[in-house]
């Protein structure tokens, strides 16, 4: 199998699954207990918030851990909308974010907030005149996400920060899901409040995230119980999962900028060489600072469902907007708010490169992708009892 | 290599035995689900199209181990088929969505997606079967008439039955269901689906006043001298030929003999008045070429009673002269043309006399 959706999730890689075992046998305690099973289990947590507020220019103590970018993103949003309604009850957002993020969006509105939910220019960046136009006292959240997961479109964030700093006191909270790991982050600099992680975006385990919390920050709790992560998030914590995170977050952090000129270079290879055999293709988000493993493109005259399931015959994995429940593609929100045609946006299709991509995986890739858009292509519909 | 058949299911048994079936004959299967409607399930939930419909298909596909694809036709399908009943009931007529969407959404846009995909073999879980003959492929009633779905097939013609087949239609219901548990599979024991797929509840009513408020608004029942006999709840509400749930409260039995669009009028008539020699098709076609004037056993509803008529074509329509009177049939249902278990073709009643 050639695998393209890195974007999706990421193989848990070796050094990481290792350092996880122990956790699940040996050091089975409750990090919560005094014993010595325990205080294993909360060392191996400790070690892990170290890790993972290193990789990201953060603070042990800032680090809160959970069950993945979902659940960071409800925490960030309706933590901050709950805890800061007596100001005002304004919430900012884009219009390309994750659903975990557009959806909650969406339930707050229903709880009595106001939501904007800010245009993006072709290319998928936020549109900052209309983000200044938002602003007002009212306004007590801001969240932007670091880079689109369709279309790898990096947010200007130190520039909406600036904007967001002069006009009011909103929280500023970002979806980082996507970029760490893929480029380097330096929360200390973006000036921002919140960001959202999720270890297996990063070679970590799938069911582990983490919400930064800068310090002075106050959000409401959205789960109560034992009152662990200091109170932000009730319940036992998945200790051998959180020590993964850690550790994909270690050397995620070692080896980010490598791997990013290193998957620059090969998505550029996938695209040129994508222009130069297939005719009528449009790279989405390409006038844009890209995430160096992200090519989305829109393939004229053919369904992104029909290419990805030939690609999947033919042992390639991709991925084309986003999936619902039954696991069908709507048209994607992302494409559909830049503007995108919809008979284009039917036609979308992203590959995301990662650790193990090499260049024989990309050259087959479109090997592969110029047979089937051509056979896709070259079959148009019969009419039903022609005889 | 081992021949591909794309196997269109539903997330009932009778679709998921299809895929077993074919997997076993030595098919490299590829299971596909089509999303018809937008946005959350429209129907019950264990209704076709919803996330537990999927969920059900899906995991008949990881149990006998083909890949399973969810297509979203939603925007095709409301164009076509949804759009089609609304706009039948809205003339006044009583279309059959079943076979628009076969003739649409499943043997055109779906068959010619097989195709692309590389299938050899297109099947879907309809009872019926297909006979390959040294005169072409013949369609033919299920083997178990209880079941027999042929009526919505006979738009099919030989470039689709080339690659269609119909596995569960050599079996019996009960056989089915028990190929299904032998295997395993979630779907055994799941209901029959009888109601429109995209219409909530089964609530025909209630869609149609949402779909076509234009139909919806009361107005008089007449009888053939012009006198009001009551109240309708909307013209598009009726069938031709309905008896019951008319609110009259005269002692003959009294029949829906015409429904007016243009003045939002229904009529009634006796019992006497309700039957019908001739009857005029369009969108005629046939399984294999026919001649222009035959002989043919004719049934005007799914599951209605066959009787003898003499047909003539002339291009894409047709006129059925019955060999005796008729209950009146209803315009937009099929009339679908038999010679013994075969069926020969069909088209949609256009008006009966």
């Amino acid at each position: 199998m050639i695998y393209l959706d890195y974007a999706a999730t990421t193989p848990i890689l070796e050094e990481v699954l290792q350092e996880m075992l122990p956790y699940q046998r040996q050091f089975f305690g409750n990090p919560s207990s005094v014993y010595a099973a325990g205080r294993e289990a909360k060392k191996g947590l400790e070690e892990a918030r170290e890790r993972v507020a290193g990789a990201i220019g953060a603070l042990p103590s800032e680090i809160i851990f959970t069950s993945g970018g979902t659940e960071a993103d409800n925490m960030a949003l309706k933590g901050a909308a709950f805890s800061h309604r007596s100001r005002g009850n304004h919430i900012v957002t884009t219009s390309i974010e994750h659903h975990a993020v557009l959806h909650t969006a969406e339930w707050l509105e229903k709880q009595g907030f106001r939501v904007t939910f800010l245009p993006v220019s072709r290319d998928g960046v936020v549109d900052l005149d209309a983000l200044s136009a938002s602003l007002s006292s009212e306004t007590v959240l801001v969240s932007v996400m670091l880079a689109n997961n369709e279309v790898g479109s990096i947010q200007p964030l130190s520039q909406v920060s600036k904007i967001v700093r002069e006009r009011c006191r909103a929280v500023l909270h970002t979806d980082a899901v996507q970029g760490l790991g893929k480029i380097p982050i330096d929360l200390g600099k973006l000036g921002f409040d919140m960001a959202s992680f999720a270890a297996h975006k990063l070679g970590g385990p799938k069911g582990v995230g983490a919400l930064w919390v800068r310090h002075k920050t106050v959000i409401e709790p959205i789960s109560h119980g034992g009152g662990q992560e200091r109170g932000m998030r009730s319940g036992t914590p998945n200790v051998a999962g959180v020590v993964g995170f850690g550790k994909a977050a270690e050397i995620a952090q070692r080896e980010v900028e490598g791997e990013a000129a290193r998957l620059g270079s090969l998505r550029d290879r996938l695209q040129a060489a994508i222009l130069s055999s297939i005719a009528e293709v449009e790279v989405n988000a390409s006038g844009a600072p890209r995430l160096p493993g992200t090519l989305s493109m829109c393939i004229k005259g053919v369904e992104g469902e029909s290419l990805l399931l030939m690609l999947d015959s033919k042992g390639v994995a991709a991925s084309s907007g986003s999936a619902c429940a039954s696991g069908s593609l709507d048209p994607s929100h992302v494409l559909m708010a830049m503007g995108i045609p919809p008979e284009m946006a039917h036609g979308s299709l992203r590959f995301s490169l990662g650790r193990s991509s090499a260049a024989t995986d990309v050259d087959k890739a479109v090997e592969v992708l110029t047979q089937v858009v051509g056979r896709l292509r070259s079959i148009a519909p019969i009419t039903v009892g022609s005889g | 290599m081992r021949p591909k058949a794309v196997v269109a299911m539903s997330g009932g048994v009778d679709s998921s035995v299809a895929a077993a079936l074919l997997k076993d004959a030595g098919y490299d299967v590829i299971g596909i689900m089509l999303k018809l409607w937008k946005g959350r399930a429209a129907n019950n939930e264990s209704g076709c199209c919803s996330v537990d419909a999927a969920e059900d298909a899906r995991r008949v596909a990881q149990v006998l181990d083909f890949p399973f694809y969810v297509l979203n036709f939603a925007d095709e399908f409301d164009r076509t088929v949804v759009g089609d009943f609304t706009a039948g009931y809205a003339s006044g007529l009583t279309p059959n969505p079943c076979v628009t969407c076969n003739r649409t959404i499943k043997f055109r846009t779906l068959l010619s997606r097989a195709r692309a995909y590389g299938a050899d073999l297109f099947a879907t879980g309809h009872y019926a079967r297909v006979e390959e003959t040294a005169a072409g492929f013949r369609l033919m009633r299920a083997n178990d008439r209880s079941k027999d779905q042929s009526y919505v097939l006979y738009m099919l013609g030989q470039v689709e039955l080339a690659m269609t087949r119909f596995p569960v239609g050599e079996y019996s219901k009960p056989e089915i269901r028990d190929i299904a548990a032998s295997l395993g599979l979630r779907t055994a024991g799941k209901p029959d689906s009888q109601d429109i797929c995209f219409v909530p509840n089964g609530d025909t009513h209630a869609f149609l006043r949402e779909r076509v408020p234009a139909g919806s608004q009361p107005g008089p029942i007449l009888n053939a001298a012009g006198e009001s006999l009551g109240t309708h709840r909307g013209y598009a509400h009726y069938t031709l030929g309905q008896r019951r749930g008319l609110g009259l409260g005269t002692g003959l039995p009294l029949y829906v003999r015409e429904i007016r669009p243009s003045d939002n009028v229904v009529v009634v008539a006796g019992r006497e008045h309700m039957s019908v020699r001739t009857m005029h098709l369009r969108d005629v076609s046939f399984v294999r070429p026919r001649k222009q004037m035959f002989r043919t056993s004719v049934i005007t509803r799914y599951r209605g009673a066959e009787a003898m008529a003499t047909v003539q074509t002339a291009e894409a329509t047709a006129r059925v002269e019955f060999d005796e009177p008729q209950p009146l049939a209803a315009p937009g249902q099929s009339a679908v043309f038999y010679d013994g278990d075969e069926v020969l073709g069909g088209g949609t009643i256009l008006s009966a006399a």
